[in-house]
């Protein structure tokens, strides 16, 4: 069965990179993959959308939209946008970035999309800020999936993102991973 | 001396990634280009491997795409490999340098990513560009993923710079659907890459001052069409060429390419053809069809110059109902690739009912369950054993329902 995942962010924030990873990670477990993202000439803040298709046997679907299993949402301001829920189905699972907990913001009425939803939260921005350094939430974000989906284990996961970010400086490298293990503890 | 590059044995590459390493691997003497969406990371990576020392050739900046392609034509005829990248408007404003690199025998290599033409302004993928150069007298080969996109660049080159050959060849990916999607990619190493294109060979180098030669010389009514003949000689005697590259391409690496490509047409009743990415989409639309006691098989042409008239009219001759799925606004006729199918089939005597349908404009998604509808529609007439519905059909349009040439009418 092939695995939807799909992103929410800003143009800026990383979903692009955040689903190659996964794609790239994926890969090395032997999956086949598909990562791309739907944008226009937007720039830099635009609201956007990745995507990523994991699967047994080899992909053969190129159009661009599907039911997500997962959606993550690494903007907290587009939490509050009900097309996030667009595209999914009983069992899709959301994770979302909020400093809110789980209670608080679904007893927002801007929030109000997201009842009944399987939902998980965690501050993927405030994570990457004392981590990383800069609000960069794609790493812990693609953490948190891993910790929930359990697609792939979180030791395969960490060592093979060690691999895919050795060619940053040792300091984005050592951050990123600090962010990547703590999402995995933070995200309820 | 270039650096090799260190690949894995499968690597996750868009198409735009794929071209790039590519043309890094083909060792080219002159890239001259001008970035445009969406097939800006070809030239933009290739710059990056130039100034990383993987590449010990030329990058020629240049101020339009009529320059790059100029450029190219100088490079080629003074004795180069040569290769360039572009899109859309940027490809446009090529078409006039386009017919002069192939009249004057430029083997250039060309990976264009395909993306409407404006107006009005769209950046995303449809075949307007692949169409505009249709008659310009190159060959045009057609990537359906990023691994072919990879591929078919690699045999651009021994394709082009073959004795019996010597025209230039365009490889076609679509915008974003290919060019920005990631997928699994298994390279060759730098040196088995290197190895299968061989070192360029000159013909009538300008650069070689003892055998001074002319390019691009004016002929007018006693010569010209000789000239343009024998031109097009030369790519009606390609397909040979381009199958033993795609032999020997096979022989390396176990992957298969043919002039015509084709899924479950064995015993297909009704058949969709295509070209680029939903040639793939349309595979798993066929299965879902065969679920349904459609027997649908699909077929791509991978070369739309020369086009295969008689590989295409084979494959299809046993069919009863075919959709000739065209990318491009048909501005006024049915569409290139229907008219091409239509007219390879009556060529060769056969009498299929042919549909046209014109899909995914400026980059509108085209899914699994459209190509199913398209599907349903040939089951109806291969049925009724004649044509039911509509000549020319709109896949997924908005407003009220557009069709061309209803039964009756």
């Amino acid at each position: 069965m092939q695995l939807n995942v799909r992103w929410h962010s800003r143009a800026g924030q990383g979903a692009v990179t955040g689903a190659k990873a996964l794609a790239e990670v994926m890969s090395q477990q032997g999956k086949y993959v598909q990562a791309y993202s739907v944008y226009g000439a937007e720039k830099r803040g635009a609201p956007m959308t990745a995507y990523d298709k994991i699967d047994d046997e080899p992909i053969f679907d190129h159009s661009k939209w599907f039911t997500a299993d997962y959606v993550l949402v690494i903007d907290p301001s587009l939490v509050f946008n009900p097309e996030i829920v667009d595209g999914t189905h009983e069992d899709t699972k959301f994770i979302v970035t909020t400093h809110l907990s789980k209670d608080d913001l679904l007893a927002m009425p801007q929030a109000a999309h997201l009842k009944d939803k399987k939902l998980y939260v965690l501050d993927a921005i405030k994570i990457s800020q004392e981590t990383i350094g800069r609000a960069i939430p794609n790493t812990p974000t693609l953490a948190a999936f891993v910790k929930i989906s359990e697609v792939v284990s979180s030791d395969s996961f960490l060592k093979s993102m060690e691999a895919i970010l050795s060619k940053f400086p040792q300091k984005i490298i050592d951050g990123n991973m600090a962010a990547m293990k703590r999402a995995m503890e933070e995200v309820n | 001396m270039a650096e090799k590059y260190e690949l894995k044995t499968k690597e996750v590459w868009d198409g735009n990634t794929a071209a790039a390493h590519a043309l890094r691997q083909a060792q080219v003497d002159v890239v001259a280009a001008y970035p445009i969406t969406p097939s800006t990371p070809i030239v933009q990576n290739y710059a990056q491997f130039l100034a990383d020392g993987y590449v010990d050739g030329e990058f020629v900046m240049v101020e339009s795409e009529h320059s790059a392609m100029s450029a190219c034509v100088g490079a080629s005829a003074a004795g180069g490999r040569v290769a360039t990248a572009t899109s859309s408007q940027g490809y446009a404003l090529m078409v006039e340098v386009l017919y002069q690199a192939s009249g004057m025998r430029c083997p250039i290599v060309m990976t264009v990513v395909n993306r409407a033409l404006a107006s009005p302004l769209n950046i995303h993928g449809d075949h307007g560009d692949l169409y505009l150069g249709r008659d310009a007298g190159w060959i045009h080969l057609i990537a359906n993923n990023p691994q072919e996109a990879y591929d078919m660049t690699l045999c651009a080159f021994k394709i082009a710079e073959d004795e019996d050959v010597r025209l230039p060849v365009s490889t076609n990916q679509d915008g974003f659907l290919v060019s920005h999607t990631a997928q699994i990619v298994e390279p060759l190493d730098d040196d088995t890459a290197y190895k299968f294109i061989g070192d360029y060979k000159q013909r009538n180098p300008m650069l070689d001052f003892n055998n001074p030669v002319t390019y691009g010389a004016q002929t007018e009514e006693e010569w010209h069409f000789e000239h343009k003949a024998r031109q097009h000689k030369a790519l009606m005697d390609s397909p040979a060429v381009i199958e033993r590259v795609f032999k020997e391409f096979k022989d390396l690496t176990g992957r298969e390419y043919k002039l015509v490509e084709s899924y479950n047409m064995d015993d297909a009743e009704v058949a969709v053809v295509a070209m680029g990415s939903n040639y793939e989409t349309a595979k798993i639309a066929a299965d879902k069809a065969r679920e349904m006691g459609i027997k649908a098989g699909v077929v791509c042409p991978r070369s739309f110059r020369p086009f295969p008239l008689k590989e295409v009219a084979e494959i299809l001759k046993n069919v009863k109902a075919i959709g000739a799925m065209d990318r491009s606004a048909p501005m006024g006729t049915i569409g290139a690739l229907h008219n091409e199918i239509t007219g390879a089939l009556n060529a060769f005597g056969y009498n299929s009912i042919v549909t046209g349908y014109i899909y995914g404009l400026g980059g509108r998604d085209t899914t699994v369950e459209d190509n199913l509808e398209v599907f349903k529609d040939l089951a109806l007439n291969a049925e009724a054993g004649k044509r039911v519905t509509p000549l020319q059909k709109f896949i997924k349009l908005r407003g009220p329902e557009l069709s061309f040439f209803k039964v009756g009418e």
